[in-house]
């Protein structure tokens, strides 16, 4: 690493006034956005100190979210490894099996205080239109969700639980019809409908001041993981794993360590088929930086700048760009980012689901597959904490498909 | 004392009493070939100004019409550098239509903005409009612009405060592009009474011209507009007609011209 631990304690890890992460991040937007971003800022600024605002934010994490997630000893796993300790931070028992609520609760909050009646929101997995759908419903909100077509397709189950919760799923149809598309389309529906909509991102990424108010509602993790991991092990962990999508359950763990220099933090991307093929979806690992969706940071464009068409097994892990700060945090040498290939994170799958008894999501069977390799290199009084991001039940159809299995 | 050909363009209008039409097109949609016979024929029906789209796969600003537009154009082959040789080939038969490259940040990135802008300004590029590209942001695309003697124009929307008009006021040079509705290119409503009170308010915060587009459909909206403001920007009709047209691309040279020509005359009778 090539920061001193001196220089790393004491490093800038909020974003400007205009949302920027050292040159990354910022609002580039076209100007019919300018004022409801401006608008979101202020509100959030104010609310984020309110004490009313943290109060019920922390209330529906423990009642309606199920807060706080265990940290959990993955015994077995950690010997047949042989190697560190694995833990495991179970963000797939929340409510509706992923750490996307977290941020989703925040951001309705945002919506209730702000009194937009409608909520709108992309996703690529599905559990983040499941869980804007599911806390739209609680609150009686209109909520419309805008998915790739391809999507769609490949995690019908969420599909069909959000229209259960009274969502309107809207499938996008134009470009690599997968989450940058949604994303694409639910930033125009807001363009068209500022005055009563809110928009619900799902991941750190987007312009300001999104990649900070998601990862702010997804710190929760970190802090849990914080004094559990002191609980349970009495010191905090020797390193960190976690998926890297657009990036918000991996800042989630890792911002609340940033400053303390002993833990070693990784940020596993896609690597689809294979990181020096063209079929991944890694920006940190094999991309460079530039402006998509509204924030400057690392993203895959061919070379006349136009966005790439990414490749993973996994849909929420599909996208060509990933949050700004991430993009700090590598060029900064604070995190390393690293990939999985699709093989890797299906093998990590079936290990985890038998040896552990926990069947998890695709995406996270990304963290799990690196959390082996790096398990295998550390000692046995060492401890890795590995988010488990979500759980696998809306992937068992794609899996079986793939392995030539028909469940219908 | 006004330099450059859009500014030079801008003053000739004024002092006929003419307003600007400004028709908007992709480069490369459908194909690279028509792209140069089509801009003369825009110019021939009477357009002032040509904004020339710089095809991006990702334009979250615009409508659907645009976007395969944009797709249309990148699939025929089209790139920024291909959009640059364009206008050196237009350049070759019109010296004097003003021309802006109208687009977004990424690719200009992935070129270079150094490069772009020095290609950009041997070609005839006369101004530039980075949609996703607001003055908050600007980096070293500004700088290289500015010694290139290229005009950066920005957009005014109707959400847009006092504040942040004061900024893009003293940001945009050769005209202020303004928004008329909330929404994406190709919304269909358009309160005209409403922008031409808008236009007015503006100009007290705005010393240069002030040109309205998003929405313009036909003539009598061009009339309209363009009795409040300086100049109206036809984009989406036109594209919606090169769409209809992709079989038969000989066709859109002509077919442009039949749209824009009445847009010319109401501007001109109104005015
Ligand atoms: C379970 C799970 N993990 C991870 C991700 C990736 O998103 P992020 O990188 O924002 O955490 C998703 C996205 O859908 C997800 O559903």
């Amino acid at each position: 690493m090539a920061l001193t631990e001196q220089e790393l304690r004491t490093l800038e890890y909020e974003p400007d006034t205009g949302g920027h992460f050292g040159d990354y991040g910022g609002r580039y937007v076209s100007e019919t956005l300018m004022a409801a971003l401006n608008e979101l800022d202020h509100s959030y600024q104010n609310l984020k100190n309110d004490p009313d605002f943290q109060r019920e934010f922390d209330a529906d994490l423990a009642s309606f979210v199920g807060r706080p997630s265990p940290l959990y000893h993955a015994g077995r796993w950690s010997k047949v490894i042989g190697g560190a300790q694995i833990y495991f931070k179970r963000e797939d028992l929340n409510h509706t099996g992923a750490h996307k609520v977290n941020n989703t609760i925040g951001q309705a909050l945002l919506a209730k205080y702000s009194g937009k009646p409608r909520v709108i929101a992309e996703t690529g997995a599905g559990q983040h239109g499941v869980a804007s759908a599911t806390v739209a419903a609680r609150l009686g909100l209109e909520c419309v969700v805008y998915m790739g077509a391809d999507d769609i397709e490949r995690q019908s189950p969420n599909v069909y639980r959000m229209k259960l919760l009274g969502a309107e799923v809207v499938s996008v149809e134009s470009g690599s019809r997968t989450l940058k598309d949604a994303l694409s389309e639910a930033m125009r529906d807001w363009v068209t409908n500022v005055d009563d909509t809110f928009y619900i991102i799902g991941t750190v990424a987007g312009p300001a001041p999104y990649p900070q108010l998601v990862r702010d509602f997804n710190a929760v993790v970190g802090r849990e993981v914080k004094w559990q991991s002191r609980e349970i092990f009495g010191k905090y962990p020797d390193a960190l794993v976690a998926c890297v999508g657009g990036g918000s359950n991996a800042i989630g763990l890792f911002y609340p360590f940033l400053r303390d220099a002993e833990v070693a933090i990784y940020g596993v991307e896609a690597a689809g088929r294979g990181l020096s093929t063209n079929e991944h979806a890694a920006p940190l690992c094999s991309g460079r930086p530039g402006v998509l969706h509204g924030a400057k940071t690392y993203l895959m464009d061919n070379s006349d700048g136009q966005i790439a068409h990414t490749h993973s097994v996994s849909a929420g892990l599909d996208y060509p760009g990933v949050g700004p700060e991430h993009a700090y945090l590598k060029d900064i040498g604070r995190a390393n980012y690293v990939g999985a290939t699709d093989d890797e994170a299906l093998a990590a799958f079936h290990e985890v689901s038998q040896i552990e008894g926990i069947i998890p999501a695709l995406e996270t069977a990304h963290a799990l597959a690196y959390t082996k390799t790096l398990a295998a290199s550390m000692r046995p009084n060492q401890t890795i904490v590995c988010n488990m991001s979500g759980r696998g039940d809306k992937d068992i159809f794609t899996v079986a498909k793939m392995e030539g299995i028909s469940l219908t | 004392m006004s330099n450059t050909r859009i500014q030079r363009r801008m003053e000739a209008l004024k002092a006929s009493g003419r307003k600007a039409l400004i028709p908007y097109i992709v480069a490369g949609d459908p194909t690279p070939t028509v792209t140069v016979p089509a801009m003369h024929a825009v110019v021939e029906a009477g357009a002032d100004i040509i904004e020339l789209g710089m095809p991006f796969s990702d334009p979250f600003a615009d409508g659907p019409v645009n976007q395969r537009g944009a797709e249309r154009a990148i699939n025929s082959g089209m790139t920024l550098a291909g959009v640059v040789t364009t206008v050196s080939e237009f350049r070759k038969d019109d010296n004097d239509t003003p021309i802006v490259l109208m687009g977004y940040l990424n690719p200009v990135i992935a070129m270079g903005e150094t490069i772009f802008c020095e290609a950009a300004a041997a070609a005839g590029v006369d101004g530039l409009l980075i949609v996703d590209m607001p003055p908050e942001e600007e980096g070293s695309l500004v700088q290289s612009a500015k010694m290139n003697g290229l005009d950066l124009i920005y957009l005014a929307a109707p959400t847009t405060t006092d504040e942040r008009l004061q900024t893009i006021g003293k940001a945009t040079s050769g005209y202020l592009y303004y928004v008329s509705l909330k929404g994406i290119t190709g919304s269909s409503k358009l309160d005209t009474s409403d922008v031409s009170q808008r236009v007015a308010y503006m100009r007290q915060h705005v010393s240069v011209p002030i040109c309205v587009g998003f929405g313009i459909r036909n003539a009598k909206d061009a009339a309209v507009i363009s009795s409040a403001a300086d100049g109206s920007i036809v984009g989406t009709v036109l594209v919606s007609q090169v769409e209809a047209l992709v079989d038969q691309p000989e066709k859109i040279p002509n077919a442009l011209k039949a749209i824009l020509e009445p847009m010319r005359q109401a501007m001109d009778t109104n005015g």
